[in-house]
């Protein structure tokens, strides 16, 4: 197997080596139940505490803030549910239409099952429309979820804009930071945040770990019922080897938050630019102003995404697309539609996404082996000659 | 990740034919890029009417590559009539399989095939015939009817990954459902009258579609059949002619003879080779 060149980090990340290490003790060795009474457990409780301490630090919140879940859908899902269990009289739900799936989907069903919600929707810079936003906050509204930045483009909203205008109204705020936490300084006491979701897996900890940050003194709703585990907000006993694994990762990212916005940055910017250097009719999609340090995603005209992959995957190059055949739909990621980007690129858009273990090496054998694939495939394509008849056309 | 089989993969990394035919004989368009895939097919026939060349270009993922590179392979050398009755199952089979979810990839071939053919024959291009049902997709009824009865589909899901309608908005899933119904409805109404045949009755109908359809349509290949034996529901055959010695007889068989006697004496029947 050729070396993997590993540029799919909004996918999942690395569980960075300190991590692995940190956890595997909580897997063999002391095995108690934080629970416990006798030593044994409760020195387990002791190390959870610790983690529990190191995640607060990395979004500024107190340690009993933090609610940890199974993954972010489930912060997502309990965030949401909660405000509105917590406020049986209001109806009405905001969100954007660009969230991932763990809140469109949910806020469709919640729509199905009697609610009124409001999708607002986004430029072709994938910017949200504000004044839509804005004007549809109501005394009905129980939430406004809206994530703090995007998967796919990597763009990032103005939350701290949007939290408070939120607020102003009384009405629930809740973002779903899965893509944000551990790429860019996040502080929610200085914002008016009620609740936010992050995910282990996306910031070097291992999957099947979450957090829900709970603001002090919001209205609370459990999604799982049962035991007393993190004071009653969320029963079932402790993930106990990936939260002591999610509170490493968390200062592994705090320590590394400023290679993410230097080092990264230039790779990501180095290869974006090469990139759209060197293959001509390709595009950036979103809002290259407003965007996460490690995320480009590229339209390249008139190939199709999953054939790149398949190509890039030959030389050991791990990326994703936007493409409606990679993910057994038959229409382009709803991100890029919601963008109005033109099928002829939304089909053939690619989704580069680094960290901290990129090298600059990597990042030129990218630039060497893509352009090649995306000749190859658009000399098979029988849209290509047109288009080339058109350039010749125009100069 | 698809579950592609090797020759999925082989054809997409090694694609065969690909470009256009220089002076072709007949092209084929189908697909367009809204959709994501798009398939043109360029044929050229010799003096003795057998498709001598055939190239392909194709946009769309590693299947749809794949499935106009097999197309290709597949027709080099076969007369239209032959070509004709490549069926997207024939396409599919060829490659080992298609993942369920990319059978329109294996169709969208099929369809590329019967257009250049028609270009050739100079048939005008049939004006879309029927009424567009997905307008996501611009997928017609007649188009939705055919995929079910030659693919069996029995769900909207199906519908959807045989010939992409109903793939975008949803609208159309009721108009779809109600095609899918009528086709189960009208194929169950006569097989329930199927089921008074006496078994000679049975024997004779077999032994007549053998003789009127089968064996003439396997005579142009150079094949042949013979009825051996008629037990309950198991019709025994021997395969002879270039039948007996090719190494895709069992797909005949099974796509073709049994198919054929299914639809016409009993959905029960069974077809074993001797």
């Amino acid at each position: 197997m050729a070396k993997i060149i590993y540029v799919d980090n909004n996918a999942t990340t690395q569980v960075a080596p300190e991590v692995v290490e940190s956890m595997i003790p909580y897997l063999g060795e002391y095995y108690g139940n934080p629970s416990s009474i006798h030593a044994f457990g409760g020195d387990v409780g002791l190390k959870l505490k610790e983690a529990r301490r190191e995640l607060s630090d990395l979004i500024g919140a107190d340690p009993e803030e933090l609610v940890f879940t199974s993954c972010g859908t489930e912060s997502d899902s309990t965030a949401i549910r909660s405000a509105l269990k917590a406020q049986p009289d209001k109806r009405h739900i905001i969100t954007t239409s660009v969230e991932h799936p763990a809140v469109k989907n949910l806020v469709e069903q919640l729509g199905k099952e009697g609610y009124r919600t409001t999708t607002v929707p986004v430029d072709s810079k994938g910017r949200l429309d504000l004044v839509y936003l804005y004007q549809n906050l109501s005394d009905d509204t129980a939430v406004v979820s809206v994530m703090w930045a995007n998967n796919e483009t990597g763009v990032i909203f103005p939350i701290e804009e949007i939290a408070g205008k939120v607020k102003e109204k009384g009405i629930l705020f809740h973002t779903d930071a899965v893509q944000a936490v551990g790429k860019i300084p996040i502080d929610v006491h200085k914002l008016d945040i009620d609740m936010l979701s992050l995910s282990g897996h996306k910031l070097h900890a291992p999957k099947g770990v979450g957090v829900l940050y709970v603001k002090k003194g919001t209205t609370f709703s459990p999604f799982l019922m049962g035991g007393h585990q993190e004071h009653g907000r969320r029963a079932g006993t402790e993930n106990v080897a990936s939260i002591i694994a999610l509170g490493k990762a968390a200062r592994f990212t705090a320590a590394h938050m400023e290679e993410e916005n230097t080092r990264v940055r230039q790779l990501r910017d180095k290869l974006e630019n090469a990139l759209l250097d060197k293959i001509p009719h390709s595009m950036v999609n979103g809002d290259p102003e407003n965007r996460l340090p490690n995320t480009t995603s590229i339209a390249f005209e008139f190939v199709e995404g999953e054939s790149i992959l398949m190509l890039m995957d030959q030389h050991g190059i791990c990326a994703s697309s936007g493409s409606a055949c990679t993910s057994g739909s038959l229409e382009p990621s709803h991100v890029l539609r919601a963008m109005n980007v033109p099928f002829t690129a939304a089909h053939g858009s690619i989704r580069f996404s680094l960290s901290v273990f990129n090298t600059e090496a990597e990042i030129d054998f990218i630039v060497e082996k893509l352009p090649p694939i995306i000749e190859r495939l658009r000399k098979m394509s029988p849209f290509w000659e047109d288009a080339q008849l058109k350039d010749r056309m125009i100069t | 990740m698809w579950e592609y089989t090797d020759k999925v993969k082989e054809h997409f990394l090694n694609p065969r034919n690909v470009g256009i035919v220089d002076d072709a004989d007949g092209v084929g368009e189908v697909g367009s890029l809204a959709c994501g895939d798009a398939l043109k097919l360029s044929i050229k026939l010799d003096e003795n009417k057998l498709i001598k060349e055939a190239k392909f270009q194709t946009f769309g993922c590693a299947s749809a590559i794949a499935s106009s590179s097999a197309l290709t392979e597949m027709v080099i050398g076969k007369t239209l009539e032959e070509a004709r009755r490549i069926t997207n199952e024939n396409i599919a089979e060829y490659l080992g399989g298609l993942p369920k979810e990319k059978m329109h990839c294996s169709v969208m071939g099929r369809d590329a095939l019967e257009k250049a053919i028609e270009c050739y024959l100079g048939e005008e291009a049939k004006a879309v015939e029927g009424e567009i049902v997905c307008e996501c997709f611009g997928v017609t009824d007649i188009q939705i009817e055919r995929a079910v009865r030659e693919n069996s589909l029995k769900s909207i899901e199906d519908v959807t990954d045989y010939v992409k309608a109903g793939g975008g908005c949803g609208n159309c899933h009721d108009k779809i459902q109600d095609i899918i119904d009528d086709i189960m409805g009208s194929e169950a109404a006569p097989r329930t009258k199927k089921k008074a045949l006496t078994n000679l009755q049975k024997i004779r109908m077999i032994e007549e579609i053998l003789e009127s359809e089968i064996k003439p349509a396997l005579e142009k290949d150079g094949g042949n059949i013979e009825l051996v034996d008629v037990a309950g529901n198991k019709v025994t055959v021997r395969m002879r002619g270039a039948c007996a010695t090719c190494s895709r007889s069992q797909m005949t068989l099974n796509n073709y003879v049994e198919t054929v006697l299914k639809d016409r004496v009993s959905h029960e029947l069974v077809v074993e080779e001797v």
